[in-house]
């Protein structure tokens, strides 16, 4: 379903990676390793659509995303280091928004039960801005959760997230990929995922 | 996947942004003080000869409606830029020209719609007659979201740097000078007596110019700034 061609990327002056080669089908899922400043988030971003490739290209279901735009966004969730949730509205209220404004409107019911899957069921109607950083990451994997997205991009999912919530984002992620779906996860940490549909991508090589 | 209804996106991202603004009412209300400050001081300023004081109500409140609507630009996609909304809402599967348009209908509604409502309260202060005060609100509704529509680019291509605010001032004040020149233009004809019909036509066809135009220059903008 994604490919990746012969990709390259430079930052500044700097070549971070070329010539890369992968292929993620359903069911499958990339752990993206790498130091610091390899180049991970870039690649990431590659893929969302976010930023263009300075060689190679990025193919779903065998076309360019860059010429899909759009019909390739509503395939496709991105949790970046930043977790995309607004301080001054409440987690209901975030997912809400966050799925009206994707065309994937939830309703206060389903907005409450992802809260819960999440553990910030009682947190729900508080403003965003009261809850720590471990807090806020659960959030933005509520959103993961209610997207409807066949691709997962994951940077550094599991950052400032306690075992329990560590856990979650796991068993997140298996049910996601038992149900045909993909995802690319950059990380530093074990996930711990069922071993068999993991390839992995070392960036300092 | 079936294609969403794109409307019912348009207007979620238009709710979203007017709830923000709820939520952070203060900063809207400063724009707004800002105006009746700044308006308020020229006849204070100037004294109360009634001549002079009609004579240069039209410059002085266009000048100040610039002005205000300069201070909304930086929040424009400032905040969601840096929590990371904005790159959400950019891999949404809507057109990014809709979401510069969205974001720039929001920003219209909150920052700019209550400086027209006050705008002719205002005028009071100049000796200006009830004509001129209806003349100043018209062309303030055809000319603002000009202002909007325009200052939206300079926002967008400005995002994330470091002097943002002098920038987005020097990149959007000459281009805002042709709405100047035809709203003040507007009020000052009906100040005399003539008819401002023709600047509000002018005004008119720079919003529907601006209209096409701007959004999908501010979409690119935001991509390039986002990248």
């Amino acid at each position: 379903m994604l490919e990746a061609v012969n990709l390259g990327c430079v930052r500044g002056d700097r070549r971070l990676f070329r010539g890369l080669n992968f292929a993620i089908r359903p069911g499958e899922f990339i752990e993206l390793r790498g130091p610091n400043g390899g180049g991970k988030t870039s690649l990431l971003r590659i893929i969302s659509g976010l930023a263009p490739p300075a060689e190679g290209e990025v193919r779903w279901r065998g076309q360019n995303i860059r010429k899909l735009g759009e019909e390739y966004a509503s395939e496709i969730a991105y949790v970046a280091h930043q977790n995309g949730v607004k301080d001054e509205l409440s987690p209901t209220e975030n997912l809400l928004i966050a799925g009206g404004v994707s065309g994937n409107a939830l309703s206060r019911e389903q907005a409450r039960q992802a809260l819960a899957a999440v553990g910030l069921e009682r947190q729900r109607d508080l403003t965003t801005r009261l809850l720590s950083a471990g807090q806020r990451r659960r959030l933005a994997l509520a959103r993961l959760r209610e997207s409807r997205a066949k691709l997962w991009i994951l940077d550094e999912v599991l950052s400032s997230l306690d075992d329990a919530g560590t856990n979650l984002a796991r068993d997140l992620i298996s049910a996601h990929l038992i149900n045909d779906g993909m995802a690319i996860i950059a990380t530093h940490q074990e996930l711990g995922l069922p071993a068999g549909l993991i390839s992995r991508i070392d960036l300092a090589t | 996947m079936t294609s969403p209804p794109n409307f019912s996106m348009f207007r979620w991202l238009v709710w979203r942004d007017l709830i923000l603004a709820w939520r952070r009412r203060t900063d809207v209300l400063a724009t707004l003080f800002f105006f009746v400050i700044v308006v308020s001081l020229f006849p204070l300023g100037i004294g109360p000869e009634p001549q002079l004081l009609r004579t240069v109500a039209p410059g002085v409140v266009w000048v100040a409606a610039l002005l205000a609507s300069m201070l909304s630009l930086g929040r424009m996609f400032g905040n969601d830029y840096s929590d990371g909304t904005l790159e959400q809402l950019l891999l949404t599967p809507q057109p990014a020209y809709l979401i510069a348009l969205g974001k720039t209908i929001g920003q219209w509604l909150v920052s700019e719609v209550p400086l027209i409502i006050i705008a002719p309260l205002l005028g009071v202060q100049f000796g200006l007659s009830e004509r001129t005060l209806a003349v100043i609100a018209l062309s303030l509704l055809l000319g603002t979201p000009v202002l909007s529509l325009i200052g939206a680019i300079g926002a967008a291509l400005t995002l994330g740097l470091r002097a943002a605010n002098v920038l987005v001032a020097l990149l959007v004040l000459p281009l805002y000078v042709p709405v100047l020149i035809f709203g003040a233009g507007a009020v000052e004809a009906s100040v005399n007596g003539m008819t401002p019909q023709p600047f509000i036509f002018l005004l008119a066809a720079t919003l529907v110019l601006s209209l096409v135009f701007a959004p999908w220059a501010t979409a690119a903008a935001l991509r390039i700034s986002v990248e």
